[in-house]
């Protein structure tokens, strides 16, 4: 196991021999562009040796505007904004987005609503933690694992664009609840494709978990204890791999979670085996969710009928000169949202994805931020890799699973 | 599906002979078919990359499929994503450590032409800095466009005229100075 | 949430609350600014108030009222499940405030964000360094005053003629604000 080397003078020297010898440390650069570093972070990194005395982790290469481009449009328009955050998981950041709006409007969505959103969440939920442990098997050297993920999801995104038209950015819900209803013959097909993405996950467990060389690089590194965890605001599966179990989905129930039965699995360690651990386990348990879902859902709207907020519908459109002025305004001005302010969580794959908004009564976002789970989970990095050698760093920030998107905005 | 495009020239540079056009499309067969991508992956692109380097839309059996994440190693520069205006010397510096023959292929609308990102942080298309050989509409393109796109850059290679020793100057850089004021971006 | 919170802040620093109130089911204080920092120290060291997880700093630009910026501040407690919303007013002119780092570290890149985006320094932490854009850039963008398009490229670009506009007012039309709002769907040819 190495050594910690946090005061580097003061080795211990038995002989001239062996006294540490004053050398100077040396400074490089992970690139932003590297395949390790999901594409956009640098690293300035000092080591000493192979160990990281210091690193900063420096990012804003994918900065697109979110915020301000976000402020000039409507509030529907604001909706492919939010896809591209975490774009593994488009949906989740799509159904916290409009769970915000609708909380600021004070509006109350059809159970259908609720019950659609929860499986999108869920099955986006499924194609991050695969895209993470994936890319993790691959960054430490089994390509083989990488393949399965990416099939996984393939399938997963297959379910998804029959839903939602897209298979990445996928833009699916209104303010007010879900546009479309789930196609017909569409939840068998899921059950089918649930059932061969738990053998794929099977299959990479097999190919992970017990694997000698997984376990030597990412057990013990990385590791973050439970209070600094908190101090750091990491949430998701990084605090809960540190031995503290706070899921928004059981601590603040909102959509159906709390009518359906699924465990939230909590690490012990908080290195980075752990943090993949909980991941795996939490695949398991979305499919788990998902499944009750089906059983529980009964037909019904699947948006509010209120033309204030939603679209008429088309026979009224081109009918009624109501529709004709309500789809005018709604388009032209955009939905106008009572003037306020309110914060909105919601548990992403990553953890607590916040959204603080301000309306001011007009049709457009006055301000919108959104907490990503990302930008406090990079800031710790520094903390966790420490003292540590270089190669550590590249499972710990495989763990912290940085988006881009979200934490660059 | 591969087309041979003689082209009709007069000019004495551009002329080839018997053995020069064989050689030309001996290379120009080896090098589209041994294409090593530098995938620069930046955003949500990245995702149909990793689909399209997957098992199911395999991008091996066109001969593309070890990513070199070495510039010196690669000739096919993939823009995956959002280029924005800090990432863009960067990119540039990758572009010139590329050795010659090298394409580029912008993937993804943002890469193109800056996408839905018109603001301040984003630069609006990759060719206002480096020349781009084909371009891929999508946000994100399916992976079949995708594969489609390598198909279109492999006939492109094919026709172009490859040479043993090569002493052309290297692809001109894709600028003249724009005349925007830099505040409210009007044109100058 | 919890009003029982609030209510316990504004019994301990009452000079420094200068409203309470409940909207959307959050609650929120609005506190004076020279009192940020023992608000805060008081809200992570409380037994009873324990808002240990830091979720993060945002700041509002409210061009129209004096002051500016409102920083706000969301704080969460993992053992008591409730949240509580810190605002702080800010004046344009001096922008300054403590940091809170010391007390929470997770509020470091934030307080970079503010920065970056609009100009709120914070004291108490060493220069300020952007986050997001370089530092040759210039201002502020999330600022209302500062125009969506208002690029600062870093390398000479080539001469590419836009013909579609994105959302947003276009290239060398004043920035939307409240009296001049952009009208949606605009899509000029620019020549």
């Amino acid at each position: 196991m190495p050594e910690k080397h946090d005061n580097l003078e003061t080795a211990p020297a038995e002989n001239p021999l062996e006294a540490h010898l004053p050398t100077r440390t040396m400074s490089i650069n992970m690139g932003p562009s590297h395949p390790a570093s999901h594409g956009t972070v640098r690293f300035n990194i000092e080591l000493d040796g192979e160990t990281i005395v210091r690193v900063d982790p420096e990012i804003g290469f994918l900065h697109r505007g979110f915020e301000k481009s976000c402020e000039n449009v409507t509030w529907t328009q604001c909706l492919p904004y939010t896809d591209r955050l975490n774009y593994v998981s488009a949906l989740c950041n799509n159904f916290g987005f409009l769970t915000a709006v609708e909380k600021l409007a004070g509006i109350e969505i059809p159970e259908r609503a609720k019950y659609i959103r929860t499986i999108g969440a869920e099955l986006h939920r499924i194609c991050d933690h695969l895209t993470c442990t994936g890319a993790m098997g691959m960054e430490l050297g089994g390509f083989a694992p990488f393949l399965l993920a990416i099939e996984a999801r393939e399938l997963v995104w297959d379910r998804t664009t029959e839903l939602t038209g897209a298979r990445v950015t996928t833009s699916f819900g209104r303010i007010g609840g879900v546009e479309r209803d789930l196609p017909e013959g569409w939840v068998e097909k899921v059950k089918a494709t649930l059932r061969k993405v738990e053998e794929f996950r099977r299959d990479i467990d097999t190919l992970l978990t017990h694997n000698r060389l997984f376990i030597d690089r990412t057990r013990d590194t990385g590791v973050m204890s439970a209070e600094d965890a908190v101090d750091f605001g990491f949430t998701g599966p990084m605090l809960r791999a540190s031995g503290v179990d706070y899921d928004v989905r059981k601590a603040h129930p909102y959509w159906v979670y709390d009518r359906v039965d699924f465990h939230v699995p909590v690490g012990t360690r908080g290195d980075n085996f752990d943090r993949y651990y909980v991941r795996m386990q939490e695949i398991e348990q979305s499919i788990r969710i998902i499944l009750q879902c089906f059983e529980q859902m009964e037909p019904g709207p699947t948006i509010i009928d209120d033309w204030r907020f939603v679209l008429p519908p088309k026979p009224h459109v081109y009918s009624t000169i109501e529709g004709v002025i309500g789809h005018f305004k709604l388009i032209m001005e955009g939905i106008k949202i009572p003037k306020g302010e309110v914060y909105s969580y919601t548990e992403s794959p990553n953890g607590e994805l916040g959204w603080y908004l301000v309306s001011d009564g007009s049709g457009r976002p006055y301000k919108v931020h959104c907490r990503a789970p990302g930008i406090q989970l990079v800031s710790g990095l520094e903390h966790m890799v420490k003292g540590s050698l270089l190669p550590d760093l590249i499972p710990t920030f495989d763990a912290i699973n940085m988006i881009g998107g979200e934490v660059e905005q | 599906m591969s087309q041979d495009f003689q082209a009709i020239t007069t000019r004495r540079e551009e002329a080839q002979g018997f053995f020069e056009r064989m050689i030309s499309r001996g290379l120009g067969w080896a090098r589209k078919y041994s294409l090593f991508t530098y995938p620069y992956a930046t955003a949500c692109c990245g995702m149909e990359y990793m689909s399209v380097s997957g098992a199911r839309y395999d991008i091996s059996r066109f001969g593309a499929e070890f990513p070199r994440f070495s510039p010196r190693q690669a000739d096919l520069l993939m823009v995956i994503g959002t280029i924005n205006l800090k990432q863009a010397p960067i990119l540039k510096r990758v572009y010139e450590q590329m050795a010659e023959p090298k394409w580029v292929v912008a993937f993804g609308v943002c890469a193109s032409s800056g996408g839905f990102y018109d603001n301040y942080a984003v630069l609006q298309g990759i060719d206002r800095i480096i020349p781009v050989d084909v371009y891929i509409p999508g946000c994100p393109p399916r992976p079949e466009q995708v594969l489609d796109a390598l198909i279109l850059l492999q006939e492109k290679i094919a026709a172009q005229n490859h040479k043993l020793v090569d002493h052309r100057p290297p692809a001109p850089e894709a600028v003249r100075p724009a005349g925007r004021d830099l505040v409210t971006g009007a044109m100058k | 949430m919890s009003v029982a919170a609030l209510q316990r802040v504004a019994d301990r620093f009452p000079e420094a609350v200068v409203q309470g109130y409940t909207l959307h089911g959050d609650e929120t204080l609005v506190i004076a600014r020279e009192h940020l920092l023992e608000v805060a120290r008081f809200c992570k060291e409380d037994p009873e108030l324990d808002l240990k997880l830091p979720l993060s700093v945002t700041c509002v630009d409210y061009i129209d009222e004096k002051p500016r910026f409102e920083l706000v501040y969301t704080l969460y407690s993992i053992t008591k499940k409730h949240r509580l919303r810190l605002k702080v007013r800010v004046p344009e002119e001096d922008p300054e405030v403590a940091s809170t780092i010391s007390v929470w570290r997770g509020m470091d890149w934030w307080e970079r964000y503010c920065w970056d985006m609009y100009g709120i320094r914070f004291s108490g932490r060493g220069p300020m360094r952007r986050l997001w854009l370089y530092e040759e850039f210039e201002g502020h963008p999330l600022r209302k005053d500062y125009p969506l398009r208002g690029r600062q490229p870093l390398l000479p670009e080539a001469d590419v003629q836009d013909i579609y506009r994105g959302p947003g007012p276009g290239p060398g039309s004043p920035p939307a604000s409240r009296s001049n709002p952009p009208r949606p769907s605009q899509l000029p040819i620019v020549k």
